[in-house]
């Protein structure tokens, strides 16, 4: 699934309420993405019921290691993403007959 | 941010009726619910990908009690973020 497919599903929903274009599905599904980018970036985490949490985690610096050379590099301190998945969805992977 | 307030931060600018952008906001997370559902991986460019991972069952044990339990095989999702939002969480 892509977001072209996303874009489709959502016009098929919102044409069933009123009379959108694609254009308009199109528009409000960027702007969901670009908002939950722009509010991740700010480290605001986000909460979708149903679906799940993104959070913002900071990492402090670390010693690593290259695991090909076994050379130790340093880490920078970083933010990363973390995706935790609601029950709801979690259930809805593994329900019988999924 | 909540999925309401989500919801209202896009509204707000005012090119759709809030409930347009309810209903695709829905629509979306359905979307996705039901991809997952099926096994499909889902590729949104510049946020992440989803696929779902497939883990064999294991003996664990309750780290409160230390009894072992046997947990089942399982599909969980799992979440690699994109490249445009990797950049965004460390550019600041």
């Amino acid at each position: 699934m892509t977001k072209a497919d996303i874009i489709e599903f959502v016009y098929e929903k919102l044409r069933a309420v009123g009379s959108y274009s694609k254009r308009d599905a199109a528009e409000i599904v960027e702007s969901v993405f670009e908002t939950m980018k722009d509010t991740l970036g700010e480290g605001e985490k986000i909460k979708i019921s149903g679906f799940g949490n993104f959070v913002v985690r900071q990492k402090k610096e670390r010693v690593g290691r290259n695991p090909q050379t076994g050379d130790q590099i340093m880490i920078s301190a970083r933010r990363v993403l973390t995706f935790k998945p609601s029950q709801v969805l979690k259930n809805a992977l593994n329900e019988e007959g999924a | 941010m909540t999925k309401s307030q989500l919801i209202d931060r896009i509204a707000e600018r005012g090119r759709h009726p809030r409930k347009a952008v309810e209903t695709a906001v829905n629509a979306i997370f359905d979307a996705m619910v039901d991809a997952l559902r099926q096994g499909e991986r889902i590729e949104v460019r510049g946020f992440g990908n989803f696929t779902v991972r497939q883990y064999r069952a294991y003996t664990g044990r309750n780290p409160k009690t230390g009894h072992r339990v046997t947990v089942p095989p399982k599909r969980m999702p799992f979440f690699k973020v994109g490249k445009d939002l990797r950049g965004r969480l460390n550019d600041a």
